[in-house]
């Protein structure tokens, strides 16, 4: 779009604001654009985020990749790759590295309904963190 | 690791088990400032507390050797593609007033779906890994111990990957990044969607980590054909980034504007940067400034980009800075070179410092033309905002092509950049988060559907690499061709023999630069430039600035080349410098044995201040240690001198010989010499003679005693007449 400088006759409104009011206006007006955006980043999220859980939870950027590829491909993005590789440890009881190294050799996948299902208890945690090297 | 001061930085030391290497701390660190500081002869108003190691301005040695330190932080870009060559440039850095490190990444790493892990060589900058990271870290904690000032090391969260690097930036102790997510979708196109939504969890992860988050607004000024008429929407972006990163949670005081003066001389650049100056830091109470220098209107002439860089710092001083940038004055022209940083770093604490205090003095003419321009700028950034809102929203507003639109708000020229919201890299890739979404990690922004019986998110994975950073996987080399150690090998042998080549950028580079006035216009002088580079040996020749003098009478070129050899150090026949002796024991001499001179500048040569500053007692010459000086003057015949050192039963006859066209300085060396021998009083004096192009090598050769070149003292010369004269007692 091309226009010529109309300040002149925007401005009409504005005029009569002190700097102080204008400068609250600057912040309302700056509020009321950037709401609507974090309310989308609140109720959103996408493979970086999930990677950067699982880099939370102690993987290495490779298996991070891995893993969300897969989360992306089975459409389960929108449970969180952490709580899926969380939900497969407790149902497979293992520990949550040998879990989530097993989704990012490709294994397990075919079973993730079935371990979405389990229920996320202090027992289950209990279980899997202190499991040790072998499945149980 | 400790530095030693006189050894160079061991990379291997630095690559050393990486693997268990942690960073001290997390967070930005601000200057501490010392109120009403004395150093020297001076107090200071605008100063912070003093480096244990650096380097002064070289106008020190006239000012007891300070080297008073600004109030902000100094910041320096570094990043060549190797971080192992980076890294000893910020320790060159360090030393001369740097505290911000800041990397550039490679090019391309932006649309980078994930982490690079490895030490892989970039382009334009250095691929940011986990390995890189960790250990220009462990390098830079070593230097902040040597300069005794914390340094923050500073990269970029951005492009499709900001929530992933976030936390390898938290992890890994780095102090400040770039982020906003607009920069992604207008300058990177990325997909605006993504972009927002990734921005709110990275920057949640830089808050808990302290970091100083920088904006990228000032890519409009970069990217706007005229780079003035954008300040309306730079205000805007700015409160966008601000107020988002608010919301997330981030501290007011760790988010910082980029800003940048938008003009350049030969513009009436002041009368507009300087309003635009006061509006944003009116308008943005609580938040930081980090004051960046004009790069838009940067040519190849380092002369003139530094001219502008001061002119930015004027305004810095006039308004305020908490982080005054550089940018290189070689930047027009390449990627920086090590000492174009350095010179960089100077010039901001150069001007600073000797801007210090000036508002006590003079102050900004609030109301008048300022005043309105202000107001102005203001309004119109008001505006913008209101159309925004208008036509929908950000998104919306950024699909007509709002944005870097090189018109002045509201005017439109309809050459702003458009980006659809289903466009750009990662279109596509956000989803909803379920209701039963969940994060089992701390600082995690947004829904997260948490069981009601843990105390903290990482409770139910028994802690996560921000709470138990034992946790951290480290992930070495992946690729066994392009890799640091791939890189020393091919150096390996300069390296151990310890031999040395010119380098700019990366060791043994090669790399000189050479600067010629050529008598003919730019096309011919260029080439002819070029050919007697060659001819000198260089190879890679390039010429990288050209200013026409006038465009009949010549041309002045600056060229690049490489040296196509190293020098063995150890063959080199360096000659002793010669020892000093302490003022006390050259004046007892003196005392027992008193010593009379005769001084002049000899031949036809009217220049008196250099043999002044070596006799005078003001200048702490001869005189002051007791010797008797007679000074004949200038422009005095050999003859007269000797007669005069005969006449007064002279110990030395000193002589000044500036002049060199036709070998006239050793001519006349040779005939004192000659004169004196003729005369029969050789064994009896010591003759010495002194000049900016005089050696001691020449003088010797000259049949005198000594010679001495620029930088003498009269200490020095006094040092060796005690000497000659002791040895003759």
């Amino acid at each position: 779009m091309q226009r010529i400088d109309d300040f002149e006759i925007r401005r009409k409104h504005l005029a009569s604001l002190t700097e102080e009011e204008l400068e609250k206006r600057f912040w309302e007006l700056t509020e009321k654009i950037v709401d609507p955006l974090i309310d989308l980043a609140y109720n959103h999220t996408s493979p970086s985020i999930e990677r950067s859980v699982l880099l939370r939870m102690g993987f290495d950027s490779l298996a991070c990749k891995a893993i969300v590829d897969k989360v992306s491909e089975k459409g389960l993005l929108g449970k969180g790759a952490g709580h899926v590789v969380l939900k497969y440890a407790i149902y497979r009881q293992i520990s949550l590295k040998e879990a989530g190294e097993e989704l990012a050799r490709g294994e397990g996948w075919d079973r993730l309904d079935e371990a979405m299902a389990a229920d996320i208890t202090e027992e289950a945690i209990r279980a899997i963190t202190t499991a040790g090297g072998e499945a149980i | 690791m400790r530095l030693e001061k006189n050894k160079k930085l061991d990379i291997d030391e630095i690559l050393n088990d990486l693997e268990h290497y942690r960073p001290r701390r997390h967070g930005w660190h601000w200057r501490e400032k010392v109120e009403n500081q004395k150093l020297g002869q001076f107090e200071y108003h605008e100063t912070s507390k003093c480096l244990e190691n650096s380097i002064p301005l070289p106008a020190a040695k006239y000012f007891e050797g300070i080297d008073p330190q600004p109030d902000c932080v100094i910041t320096t870009e570094i990043a060549s593609g190797r971080f192992e060559d980076d890294i000893r440039r910020m320790r060159m850095a360090a030393w001369h007033g740097a505290d911000h490190i800041m990397v550039i990444r490679t090019a391309g790493q932006s649309h980078f779906d994930g982490l690079i892990e490895g030490t892989p060589e970039g382009i334009g900058g250095v691929p940011i890994t986990r390995k890189q990271l960790r250990a220009t870290r462990k390098a830079l904690d070593a230097i902040e111990d040597e300069v005794g000032r914390p340094i923050n090391f500073h990269s970029y969260v951005s492009g499709v990957a900001g929530p992933e690097v976030a936390v390898l930036f938290a992890e890994e102790g780095v102090n400040g990044a770039h982020q906003d997510p607009q920069y992604n979708v207008l300058y990177r196109n990325v997909n605006m969607v993504r972009s927002f939504v990734d921005a709110a969890v990275a920057k949640k992860i830089m808050a808990w980590a302290d970091m100083a988050q920088i904006d990228g607004a000032h890519n409009a000024n970069a990217t706007a054909r005229q780079a003035w008429k954008v300040m309306p929407e730079l205000m805007v972006q700015h409160a966008i980034n601000a107020m988002y990163s608010v919301k997330v949670g981030m501290k007011k005081e760790n988010i910082c504007l980029s800003t940048v003066p938008p003009t350049a001389p030969p513009a009436p650049a002041l009368r507009i940067d300087l309003p635009y100056a006061v509006a944003l830091r009116e308008l943005f109470k609580g938040f930081k400034m980090r004051a960046q220098m004009n790069t838009k209107y940067i040519e190849s002439s380092t002369r003139e980009a530094t001219v502008t860089h001061v002119l930015n710092m004027l305004i810095s001083r006039l308004t305020s800075a908490d982080i005054q940038s550089t940018i290189t004055p070689d930047e027009g022209r390449n990627v920086p070179w090590h000492y174009f940083n350095v010179q960089a770093v100077d010039t901001a604490k150069q001007a600073l410092v000797g801007m210090d205090g000036l508002r006590e003095m003079v102050e900004i003419k609030r109301d008048g033309p300022l005043g309105d321009k202000v107001r102005e700028l203001k309004e119109r950034a008001v505006l913008f905002l209101e159309e925004i809102l208008e036509v929908g929203g950000y998104f919306k507003a950024v699909e007509e092509g709002f944005f870097v639109d090189s018109g002045m708000y509201p005017e439109r020229n309809g050459d702003g950049i458009f980006r659809k919201i289903d466009g750009g890299v990662g279109a596509g890739t956000v989803v909803e988060r379920d209701k039963d979404y969940m994060a089992p990690v701390c600082e995690h922004f947004g829904y997260n559907n948490l069981p009601d019986w843990i105390s903290k998110p990482c409770g139910l994975i028994d802690g996560c690499t921000l709470c138990n950073p034992g946790k951290i996987a480290y992930v070495d080399e992946l690729d066994e061709r392009d890799n640091v150690y791939a890189r020393l090998e091919e150096t390996k042998e300069i390296r151990e023999n310890n031999l040395l080549k010119p380098e700019v950028e990366w060791f043994a580079d090669g790399y000189v630069s050479m600067n010629l006035f050529i008598p003919a216009e730019e096309r011919v002088a260029e080439f002819a430039a070029m050919e007697m580079a060659r001819k000198m040996g260089l190879t890679d020749v390039e010429v990288i600035h050209k200013e026409i003098m006038q465009p009949a009478e010549g041309t002045y070129i600056e060229l690049k080349g490489k040296v196509p050899f190293a020098i063995d150090p150890s063959k080199l026949v360096i000659p002793k410098k010669p020892e000093v002796m302490t003022e006390e024991d050259i004046r007892s001499f003196i005392k027992e044995y008193p010593v009379k001179i005769v001084a002049a500048t000899v031949g036809e040569d009217e220049h008196s201040v250099g043999m002044r500053e070596i006799i005078d007692i003001k200048h702490g010459g001869l005189e002051g240690f007791g010797i008797e000086c007679h000074y004949l003057g200038t422009s005095v015949p050999i003859e007269k001198v000797v007669n005069a050192a005969i006449e007064i039963d002279a110990d030395a006859i000193l002589i000044s010989t500036i002049i060199t066209h036709a070998d006239i300085h050793r001519i006349n060396m040779r005939k004192l010499h000659e004169l004196c021998v003729e005369k029969g009083i050789r064994d009896r004096v010591i003759l010495v003679s002194g000049g900016t192009q005089v050696t001691d090598e020449m003088a010797k050769e000259c049949g005198l005693d000594a010679g001495f070149g620029r930088g003498t003292k009269g200490i020095h010369v006094a040092s060796f007449l005690v000497k000659a004269l002791k040895e003759k007692i």
